[in-house]
């Protein structure tokens, strides 16, 4: 078996594995801590809570006024290179390839963008992975809070985003290593995925919504 | 920190604390796990370390020192719920990922979860993921507490405030002071009597500091004709136990103020002006008693904007001095009373110059959460206070009001420490002067 085989292989099996399960796992885990029934008269009703709820999944992705002033750089640095990411692995037409043949489906449909443009997306997408570590490791607050979980997470990234782009290029080595590089920086990815920091891919949406929905039931700010 | 340094935040009895060093680290991360539900621990698992709390901290934006980052003062409890109780707790423990929380840890995180936040929430406000990172600090406090870490100033009063309804050693009793204040300012102040549809509370500060504010609330309770009372036993609208972070002690304070209403048999209690009260009042007593409260919790501002609008208070229309209003974050912010102070405002044709920063996104007055009780951290105060006098003096406004009697206490501390050329206004005792007749 070689090492393209391996990493496309059994690799990938066990990284989907861990992945599957081990995001279940965390998820079960905190979801089986149960919500708590409140007991204080509510300001708003049900179904305005769950509209409120809702729009915050949304809403909070852009920065209320009042905050934009000190957080519009790095909000755009995180989000940008995010979209970055999203473009590559769901636009590029090699993955796009993977995935259908990893679900093992057809779907003609599915638009990809051009090779050239997605190259250069990736390499703007790494530029921005560049400076939110430099910032992460220069700004007091970020590099207070900072722990391994987050250094590891970038390292893993920048292994899949670099050993992509070699491939891409054409840099020196044989291009079957060099996939198997990135595929298997790609299985690190998802066995680390349940691990850390990863998973705020599944939190987001419900953290912002049950604190959306709670704070409207106060008629508190959201 | 040094042991010196932590030993000046000795708290709920540590010197006298039998316990060793590991039942107090024990005792902290059980009552920080009894606060756990889905929600909170989906806080915990959330955080995607991206330092956005600190811009909306007014500790970490007036001396921009990294510690007093939102999310870092929950730190130790985030280490340890990852260590111990998280879905993956033995991989954590084993590899070495997240180090055992110490004795010595939580002393130094002492300063970070009292005497740096004042649980105002505006770091809830602006994290991406959406996180409640105001209610981590709040149940870290709870930790903190049953580690004997809770600072000695706010515990004792909420232990004294448990066992006799009043939060300090008082020559006279409460209920005296409050006959006087209504001899003084020639109002009729109802009291014990045995039932009534409104049962009123007051704020401590207000009855030693601003008593012509309780006269205020009283003169438009009596002109409205309310069938209202105090009751000896219950007359304080602060919750010590809530600043202190005692579960136990919040919840003896708060079932006394609960037990008098019931008594009473008040379809409304009525809660002053004072914030860190009717937070702890309207949002937190019912889930502490686990059970719904037979009776409606109200703000003084909430209230009597009902009453306008019912048409049942008219006010005269006062001056056209520019005015700036702040908002107090845990009537506003945190507890929804969004409306009934401009409400009142609008009533009384106040020129009102909104800060840059209003409503839900006022910055505290940094007094709150018992920050104004714990002495040593006034410097710190101060440094965000001179933040907030700036922001008000930008207005252009000539008069400042506030809805919260702990607000008042802050600004007037800050506004003598700065020189400043404003005194901090009662909206109630406003409203009170302008009753149209």
């Amino acid at each position: 078996m070689t090492l393209l085989e391996f990493a496309r292989g059994p690799m990938l099996h066990f990284a989907l594995l861990v992945f599957v399960f081990g995001v279940i796992w965390r998820l079960v885990s905190v979801a089986l801590l149960g919500f708590r029934k409140h007991y204080s008269e509510e300001r708003n009703s049900n179904d305005k809570a769950l509209m409120v709820g809702t729009a915050t999944c949304g809403l909070r992705s852009w920065p209320h006024k009042e905050f934009i002033g000190r957080t519009a750089f790095g909000e755009a640095v995180g989000y940008g290179y995010h979209i970055g990411l999203f473009t590559i692995v769901l636009l590029g037409a090699p993955h796009v390839i993977f995935w259908q043949n990893l679900f093992g489906f057809s779907a003609p449909w599915w638009p990809t963008l051009p090779g050239g443009l997605i190259t250069v997306v990736s390499v703007l997408t790494v530029v921005l992975m560049l400076i939110a570590t430099i910032r992460r490791a220069m700004h007091p607050p970020l590099r207070q809070i900072s722990n391994f979980d987050d250094y590891f997470t970038l390292a893993i990234l920048y292994a899949i985003m670099l050993s992509g782009l070699w491939a891409v290029l054409g840099g020196p080595g044989r291009y079957e290593f060099i996939l198997a590089a990135h595929i298997i920086s790609f299985n690190l990815l998802l066995i680390w995925f349940p691990f850390g920091k990863l998973m705020h891919a599944f939190y987001i949406f419900p953290a912002r919504f049950v604190n959306g929905y709670l704070h409207a039931k106060k008629g508190a700010a959201t | 920190m040094s042991t010196t340094a932590t030993q000046a935040f000795a708290g709920a009895g540590a010197a006298e604390d039998n316990r060793t060093a590991e039942q107090r680290v024990e005792g902290a991360m059980s009552a920080f796990a009894r606060g756990f539900g889905a929600t909170v621990a989906m806080n915990m698992e959330s955080c995607i370390h991206c330092g956005m709390c600190a811009d909306a901290c007014h500790f970490y934006i007036a001396t921009e020192e990294a510690k007093y980052t939102p999310i870092w003062k929950a730190e130790m409890f985030k280490r340890a719920f990852r260590r111990e109780s998280g879905a993956f707790a033995p991989f954590f423990k084993i590899l070495g990922l997240k180090k055992k929380v110490t004795l010595e840890d939580l002393e130094e995180w002492q300063e970070l979860l009292f005497d740096s936040c004042n649980l105002c929430g505006r770091c809830s406000l602006i994290c991406p993921m959406g996180l409640e990172v105001a209610e981590l600090i709040e149940i870290g406090r709870r930790g903190m507490y049953e580690a004997g870490l809770a600072p000695k100033e706010l515990v004792d009063r909420a232990a004294q405030q448990a066992e006799t309804g009043v939060p300090e050693a008082v020559e006279k009793p409460y209920a005296d002071l409050l006959k006087e204040i209504g001899e003084k300012h020639g109002v009729d102040i109802v009291l014990d009597k045995g039932k009534a549809d409104i049962m009123v509370c007051a704020p401590r500060s207000d009855l030693n500091r601003n008593p012509s504010s309780v006269a205020a609330m009283v003169k438009v309770l009596n002109k409205l004709g309310a069938n209202y009372t105090f009751r000896s036993d219950a007359i304080v609208a602060e919750n010590y136990g809530y600043y202190a972070g005692s579960n136990g002690l919040q919840k003896t304070i708060a079932k006394r103020v609960v037990d008098q209403a019931k008594k009473v048999g008040a379809s409304l209690v009525l809660v002053p002006e004072c914030g860190h009260a009717y937070y702890s009042l309207r949002w937190q007593a019912a889930e502490l008693m686990g059970e719904t409260l037979p009776f409606k919790v109200r703000h003084v501002t909430e209230y009597f904007a009902e009453q306008v609008a019912a048409g049942k208070l008219k006010l005269n229309k006062v001056d056209g001095l520019p005015t700036a209003f702040h908002d107090p974050c845990q009537l506003v912010r945190k507890g929804g009373v969004m409306d009934a102070p401009r409400t009142l405002m609008s009533e009384l044709g106040v020129n009102l110059k909104e800060m840059y920063n209003h409503q839900g996104y006022s910055f505290c007055c940094a007094g709150g959460g018992g920050m104004n009780d714990i002495e040593r951290s006034r410097p710190l105060r101060l440094k965000a206070q001179e933040m907030k006098l700036r922001e008000v003096d930008d207005t252009g406004a000539k008069r400042f009001l506030t809805s919260c009697s702990d607000c008042r206490v802050a600004f007037d501390d800050a506004g003598e420490h700065f020189n400043w050329d404003k005194k901090t206004e009662s909206l109630v005792e406003l409203v009170a002067d302008n009753i149209k007749e």
